[in-house]
């Protein structure tokens, strides 16, 4: 393989991925990484971030992986459908950028994102 | 003290693997009663995921949780299994060789020759807020269900949630309250429009009030409230005067009273010998979601599996004298007639 074969295989193996950053309730900080494409759900449970539980494995019926989005990242994580909003109904302390984590899915754009659980997932 | 209700085997959990146990018990010539928790079949694919498409069901590209159910209760039709619905079984207690006697919350008992826990995540409970200091008011002034509506009879109510069970409650509550005020985060809801309008026009006449906020302090003394504290969106607190509150923020999974039965734990979860799928306890198997072995895997098919070969050794305890040959649905004439197609 050349040596710009391996480059590009490399930069795009990279480009793959987006860096995601969990912040806990008590103020711990996880840098992680996740595919473009998978979920900050499917990340958190990926890298054992605490303070998500996902009960229904990312069906949308559970509201039990709740983020707060940094407030930096709301506007380009964007708003809730309506189903997911309806869903938050069941999730406690609820703010206006909270979001399922399941409902979140990692694009080029989110790469650096940071996001905050809370301290309970309501179960 | 009532007669117990005798059966072959008490499956505790009506989900996708306790019904497929059904099946797979019957073609044993072993007859089964299920209780769970909900008040209708499918567990999980029930109550989670009803309109969720299933894809990696062997041979069905594509089913619903609803669709999946469905398809099982037919599938179980010709071994006739009797259902105990919105009923936990609370206690398992091994009264013979073995022989099990077996209590729900509702004071049912039943007696059988082998017990099947496929209680998946466990018990479907109500959830709890995360308001400090709830506990010592819950089953005094704060309720996950009402029970019986007179208990509320000329009370000051606060009901929080925005779907039908905080709907339906308000409305049917409303008239024999002293005050009734409906709390829920946004001024959008998801229950069904016309009890939503019933309740928007009980409010414009003044029969009762709506906040949109989140609770967050509770007042009173030994359990009984007093008062509760909303946080608006904008921030604002309002303090409402109370005397009960019906909190309704869905279900969740808890393990519940299995881990009091005796039975060896593993982080909640019960260890099986993946030969029979039987606990530490003879006589008692786990199958499906509520087991572990090395190599578990959390699948509705693996469950299905984990049923076949649990009623090969649940025959042993129901039948001992009998001796158990192996048959294909396909060619046994035996099996088919069991299934009401010979």
């Amino acid at each position: 393989m050349s040596d710009v074969q391996e480059l590009s295989r490399a930069s795009q193996s990279k480009t793959k991925m987006a860096k995601v950053t969990f912040v806990e309730h008590d103020g711990t900080r996880h840098e992680v990484e996740g595919e473009l494409g998978s979920t900050v759900m499917e990340t958190a449970l990926r890298n054992a971030i605490g303070g998500i539980v996902a009960e229904c494995g990312g069906a949308c019926t559970c509201a039990t992986c709740l983020v707060h989005v940094d407030d930096a990242w709301a506007a380009k994580v964007g708003k809730p459908s309506a189903e997911e909003e309806d869903m938050l109904d069941f999730a406690f302390e609820v703010k206006p950028t909270s979001r399922l984590s399941c409902q979140v899915k990692l694009t080029q754009e989110l790469d650096g994102l940071v996001v905050h659980t809370p301290s309970y997932q309501g179960r | 003290m009532t007669e117990p209700i005798k059966t072959d085997v008490l499956i505790i959990g009506a989900g996708p693997v306790g019904l497929f146990a059904v099946f797979e018990l019957g073609l044993l010539d072993i007859k089964a009663h299920l209780v769970d928790i909900l008040d209708k079949v499918g567990g999980q694919c029930a109550e989670l995921y009803p309109e969720k498409p299933i894809y990696d069901i062997p041979g069905i590209p594509l089913v619903t949780g609803h669709g999946l159910t469905e398809a099982l209760m037919e599938q179980i039709k010709p071994f006739g299994p009797t259902f105990h619905l919105g009923e936990m079984v609370s206690k398992v207690e091994n009264v013979g060789d073995p022989l099990f006697r077996v209590t729900t919350d509702q004071g049912k008992v039943f007696e059988a020759k082998a017990v099947v826990i496929a209680a998946g995540g466990g018990s479907f409970q109500p959830k709890r807020p995360p308001i400090n200091g709830i506990e010592p008011y819950e089953n005094k002034s704060v309720h996950y269900a009402v029970r019986k509506m007179d208990a509320f009879r000329d009370k000051r109510l606060l009901i929080v949630g925005g779907g039908d069970s905080a709907l339906d409650w308000t409305l049917n509550l409303q008239p024999i309250a002293k005050r009734l005020t409906l709390v829920h985060r946004r001024d959008d809801f998801r229950g069904a429009p016309d009890s939503v309008n019933k309740m928007r026009a009980l409010v414009a006449s003044g029969g009762m009030d709506l906040k949109i906020g989140q609770v967050t302090l509770l007042e009173g003394d030994n359990g009984q409230l007093t008062a509760a504290s909303v946080k608006g969106n904008d921030g604002s607190i309002t303090r409402i005067e109370c005397d009960a509150l019906l909190p309704f923020f869905g279900l969740t999974m808890k393990l519940g009273p299995v881990a009091e039965w005796g039975l060896k734990m593993d982080d909640e979860l019960i260890p099986v010998d993946t030969s029979t799928f039987e606990t530490n306890i003879p006589g008692i198997f786990a199958i499906g979601d509520i087991n572990t072995y090395p190599g578990k895997l959390k699948l509705i098919l693996s469950g299905f599996h984990e049923a076949a070969l649990m009623s090969q050794k649940a025959h042993h305890y129901v039948h001992p004298d009998k001796r158990l040959v192996f048959q294909y649905t396909t060619s046994s004439t035996s099996l088919q007639k069991k299934l009401g197609v010979a």
